[in-house]
């Protein structure tokens, strides 16, 4: 039985790639999403290590929201501290530390220096070892930074913006001035090797602390390095000694862990974006295989009935099919293995371009990485080939001696059951998914969307058969006979079609769903936009960082500026539940948005704050109820004094300016509305503004066009992306169409012959054959957008409430992706049909 | 009655196929396999011919060679006129359209089509409208007005044969090539295609010529030819299944008793 197998695989090399392609591309996927984030685990797991002392002494209390953004703190410790924690025993070195935040550097051609990707880190300069026992930082070019006007920069920086040693290096700060310019004096390398594409800036500390903490000699934290023997642990516990309350010593192996868990939330986020795509690619993979086994078994039920007459039982028929599929599984694993570690490299590149250099860590090819792609690709195969394999088995040993056999078939009544339980229950699970929260929501959401997927694709060959009538009928009345005949073939195996065009149907499905959605966001966001958008200009980050406040000064003092008003976001917890909330002059906000308030002022004094009308719901809180903010320095207590409707200016609640220096936090402006004052365009508003923000990077002028533009174009881009991964599922499909054509062609031979013989042309035959994979390609472009769209409606209207509250049907866009599809499917026949056309038609007639 | 072979045409009458000199080489060099050696064969309009032969007498060969689904080595191939040296694929491929008509052994019928619909495939394939009174009267007799709606899977092997001759006959084709037809068929089925294509001779005035092994079947037609070792070696006129019978016997005979004949003249 052995033997036949392997003759059988040796005799289909090509049939046998073709199926290991879906096989190759999906355990690509997988292993490259895992090399990757595995790469970019250990490039942070380095920076981490590299960089943190034995002990940290720290302020307690949260340092960032839940969504990991960092929140401003702008308390400090006394310089005398870090004298006092030096004379500890057990304390070999004690370094006060500066950390900046909101620094960028500005490259030779006046443009800001990484920005969305990796941060910037600014510090002051010391030679204070990490965990590592090697300095953080060293100089390995020119000399440390001494005083005001000398920085120094890590290579990459240095050399990505132009600068050299000796040249003035231009930066912009948050801090109350907003411009800086300093000589570049060296070149540090950071200790623990690749940085990750993050750029290092380092002042000397006086320095440093007149950028960042306001001139006086304080720091914001302390790293302390232990004596020769002596533990983290006892360091630590040295150090609480003299220690004030809410100051806290952090072991390094603590703040490693919270640091790698930070990481690690952004990377799992990273591996089940692109984990999603491998399972989409190997859901469609596995209808590839499991059509291209059904038509294998179908061509050699004779040769398998035959072996089943020689005495072959029906276990080694099943095993001998199930053993193709395994040798399928492990080559296609091994070369999509292969493949993957290609994929990481181009994801490494990719995200390179958004900032995320990791050139400086080799690519992680982790045991488990290949474990993971052998058992996916191998478990898939078998799965898929199992069904065709039972199948096989079926078939009686008489069928050897018969001219015709039919295969054993599952009644479609049968299959029409199972598609619909299936499909109901997909459909229950996203509507429960829909209803639910968070992780476990969207994970139901998921696979709810699997379900529907998968029933549908069960329920194809009947579903599928209106369309394929209709289509045939045009075929018809355009082609004649040669359309009839496209026709018959297309329904004469309805699960043969059907299960071809449902691996198109899949990945047009996802794409239809994300097009719809993507119109709708873009929609939203436009009436959002015109309903919102009331000043004449909008001054933001493009890297949605604060900037300084000197940038709103500046613009005050422009001629025929109206209404300035500056505004601060940041995350915080409103009675324990995470909120974005915005600080600003409510009165001046109530005066150039018009934001419809529900009950109470916009106008908050101090120690007030406006609630949106869907959390003041969800806290069930009111006007007059008093409601408690978290912030790192300490909670802060708040009288509701507003409602307002949601808003996309205010999110979720406006306080006044004042909370913010309660909450010791830092004044810095996250967007700064603008308003041209009376006689004066807002064209020449514009020309203004524009020459003010030239010299700063850092922020962008918009009006209300520019920004809807620049919200669509990010909301487009990520679409692109997505697109551009389910492309992936799209190319197997085709070649799934691909497959199966060729595979029907080799098995009507005969039929082809014949028609050949009786008259048929080669350029008919041609046609006949593309007519029959576009029919193939339509049907899983219909079915798949018909899908999409109610995937998409039902996904908008249960986003409404998160600020989708549009539904836009891109039309021409799916009409599009028909068009498109009917393009795929002649391009698919192009190898069958030339095939089918070379065949000779002697030989065609007189084949077994 | 033995005739010389390689019969001369009839003096006026074009034929409606003829093969002169054919000779088809398989393969090349030391290794190569005469099928047909100089084979020259006239198949007159109206005539029913059978081409007998022992297995491997190159029967099958000549008569693909005749209806333009093979190429020939060396010689010509006359189909209604028309020379077949020379022609292109696609002028082939018209030509076994219009002027050709086939039942195959087996699998004559595309199965996805309708009885109907695979009689009048070639007309439909060329994009003609079928002659009324001569589909009909081709319906009428291959008797099958009634199945017609049918697929070929819910046809018998017999009514499936006689629907691919009258497939064969309803482009008025200049000739009817049959290979094998009853191969695969009962009695009953075999006398049920034979006397209709008997019939199309008879009363349609058509031309047939089948390739078979059977003496019964090669009892109905007008004129029997003999292949051996790729030579045509004799002509029956008038058959019946005893002289048919013997002939062959004849045949089998010389050729186990002796090298292969001389070559004709």
């Amino acid at each position: 039985m052995l033997r036949v197998t392997w003759r059988n695989l040796f005799a289909r090399k090509l049939r046998l790639l073709l199926s290991a392609f879906a096989i190759v591309l999906g355990v690509a996927f997988v292993a490259g999403s895992l090399v990757f984030t595995d790469t970019i685990d250990r490039a942070f797991d380095d920076i981490v290590s590299g960089s943190v002392s034995d002990v940290t002494v720290r302020f307690d209390g949260a340092t960032t929201d839940e969504n990991g953004g960092l929140i401003p703190d702008a308390r400090s410790m006394p310089a005398s501290l870090v004298d006092e924690l030096a004379a500890q025993p057990g304390v070999a070195r004690a370094d006060g530390t500066v950390e900046g935040v909101g620094l960028f550097v500005i490259d030779s051609d006046g443009k800001l220096v990484g920005g969305q990707g990796a941060p910037t880190l600014a510090f002051n300069y010391n030679d204070a070892p990490s965990i590592t026992g090697e300095p953080a930082v060293t100089v390995v070019e020119g000399e440390e930074p001494q005083g005001r006007d000398e920085v120094l920069l890590d290579e990459r920086t240095a050399e990505n913006a132009g600068y050299e040693v000796g040249d003035t290096v231009r930066m912009v700060t948050a801090g109350t001035v907003p411009e800086l310019e300093a000589e570049l004096v060296g070149i540090a390398e950071f200790g623990g090797g690749g940085l990750a594409g993050a750029s290092l800036v380092l002042f000397d500390t006086p320095t440093a602390q007149q950028i960042f903490l306001g001139g006086s000699d304080v720091f914001d934290s302390i790293a302390l390095t232990a004596e020769p023997g002596v533990s983290q642990d006892g360091l630590a516990a040295s150090a609480e000694q003299v220690l004030p309350d809410g100051i806290e010593a952090a072991t390094g192996d603590v703040v490693a862990a919270e640091t790698e868990e930070l990481v690690g939330t952004v990377l799992d986020f990273l591996n089940i974006f692109l984990l999603i795509f491998a399972a989409v690619a190997l859901v469609v993979g596995t209808f590839l295989i499991i059509n291209t086994f059904s038509i294998l078994v179908a061509q050699r039920s004779r040769e398998l009935a035959l072996l089943r007459a020689l005495g072959a039982s029906r276990r080694q028929v099943t095993r001998s099919v199930l053993l193709e599929a395994l040798v399928i599984g492990v080559v296609g694993s091994t070369l999509g293995l292969v493949l993957g570690f290609g994929l990481a490299i181009a994801l490494r590149t990719l995200f390179g371009n958004f900032g995320l250099d990791l050139s400086g860590t080799p690519l992680v090819f982790q045991w488990t990485t290949g474990a993971i792609g052998y058992a996916v690709g191998i478990v898939v195969t078998l799965i898929a080939a199992y069904l065709p394999a039972r199948r096989a088995s079926r078939i009686a040993p008489v069928a050897a001696m018969r001219d015709d056999i039919a295969l054993p078939e599952s009644s479609l009544r049968r299959r029409m059951i199972v598609g619909v339980a299936l499909t109901l229950l997909g459909a229950g699970m996203m509507a429960a998914g829909l209803v639910g929260e968070g992780n476990t929501g969207a994970s139901m959401v998921g696979i709810g969307v699997l379900g529907v997927l998968l029933g549908v694709a069960l329920m194809s060959p009947v579903l599928g058969r209106p369309v394929l009538q209709g289509l045939g009928a045009a075929y018809r009345a355009v082609f004649g006979t040669v359309g009839t005949l496209a026709r018959e073939n297309t329904l004469r195996n309805p699960r043969r079609t059907a299960a071809t065009a449902s691996a198109l149907m899949i990945g047009l499905a996802l794409v239809t769903t994300m097009s719809v959605l993507g119109a709708s966001i873009n929609k939203s966001i436009e009436v959002a936009v015109q309903e919102e958008f009331t000043t004449d200009y909008l001054v933001s980050s493009p890297t949605f960082q604060p900037f300084s406040t000197g940038i709103a000064e500046r613009i005050r003092d422009i001629d025929g500026v109206g209404e300035v008003v500056q505004q601060q976001s940041l995350g915080s917890e409103i009675d324990g539940d995470g909120s974005f909330i915005n600080a600003a002059d409510g009165g001046a906000v109530a005066e150039v948005y018009d934001i419809p308030v529900v009950t109470g002022t916009l106008d908050v004094r101090r120690g007030g704050i406006a609630v949106s009308e869907q959390k003041a719901d969800s806290l069930g809180v009111a006007v007059g109820d008093t409601v408690t903010l978290t912030f790192p320095a300490g909670d802060q207590e708040a009288e509701v004094q507003g409602v307002y409707e949601q808003s996309n200016i205010l999110n979720d609640a406006l306080v006044p300016l004042s909370t913010l220096a309660a909450a010791q936090i830092p004044r810095q402006d996250s967007v700064v509305s603008v308003n041209a004052a009376e006689g004066t365009s807002p064209d020449e508003l514009g020309t203004a503004l524009d020459d003010v923000v030239a010299d700063l990077p850092i922020v962008t002028v918009q009006n209300q066009e520019d920004f809807t533009e620049a919200q669509r174009a990010s909301v487009n881009t990520l679409l692109y992306l997505i697109y551009a991964l389910l492309g992936l599922a799209i190319v197997i499909a085709v070649l799934g169409i691909v497959n199966t054509l060729a595979l029907s062609v080799i098995e009507r031979t005969r039929e082809v012959g014949l028609l050949r013989a009786v008259g048929l042309s080669r350029r008919q035959l041609r046609r006949m054959v593309r007519l029959e994979a576009i029919a193939i390609a339509v049907l899983g472009a219909v079915l798949g957008i018909v899908m999409g769209l109610v995937f998409g409606v039902v996904l908008q209207q249960a986003l409404a409430d998160q600020g989708i509250t549009d539904l836009a049907v891109p039309i021409w866009q799916l009409v599009l992706f028909v068009v498109v599809a009917a393009v795929v499917g002649v391009l698919a026949a192009v190898l069958p049909a030339r095939r089918a056309a070379k065949l000779d038609v002697l030989r065609a007639i007189t084949t077994e | 009655m033995t005739q010389s072979p390689a019969p001369s045409p009839v003096d006026g009458v074009e034929p409606a196929a003829r093969a002169s000199g054919l000779t088809k080489l398989y393969g090349a060099g030391e290794a190569a396999v005469r099928a047909l050696d100089h084979v020259s064969v006239d198949f007159l309009r109206g005539e029913f011919t059978a081409v007998m032969g022992p297995s491997g007498s190159g029967k099958s060969t000549l008569m693909h060679c005749l209806a333009a689904l093979d190429t020939v080595t060396e010689g010509d191939v006359v189909i209604g006129g028309t020379s077949l040296a020379g022609m292109s694929d696609k002028a082939l491929t018209t030509l076994r359209r219009d002027q050709v008509g086939f039942v195959f052994q087996s699998f004559n019928l595309v199965p996805t089509l309708t009885a109907r619909e695979n009689i009048l495939l070639p007309l439909a394939i060329a994009g003609r409208e079928p002659d009324e009174t001569w589909y009909d009267t081709v319906i009428t007799a291959v008797g099958l007005a009634d199945r017609l709606d049918h697929r070929p899977a819910e046809l018998s092997g017999g009514q499936q044969q006689r629907v691919a001759s009258a497939r064969a006959l309803v482009s008025r084709p200049s000739i009817v090539f049959a290979d094998e037809p009853t191969g695969n068929l009962d009695s009953v089925a075999s006398a049920e295609v034979l006397s209709f294509l008997r019939r199309s001779v008879d009363e349609f005035d058509q031309t047939v010529v089948m390739v078979t092994h059977d003496p019964l079947a090669a009892a109905y037609t007008d004129r029997v030819i003999f292949l051996a070792d790729g030579r045509v070696v004799d002509e029956l006129r008038h058959p019946t299944s005893d002289s048919v019978l013997a002939r062959m016997a004849a045949i089998q005979s010389e050729a186990m008793s002796a090298p292969p004949a001389a070559p004709e003249g």
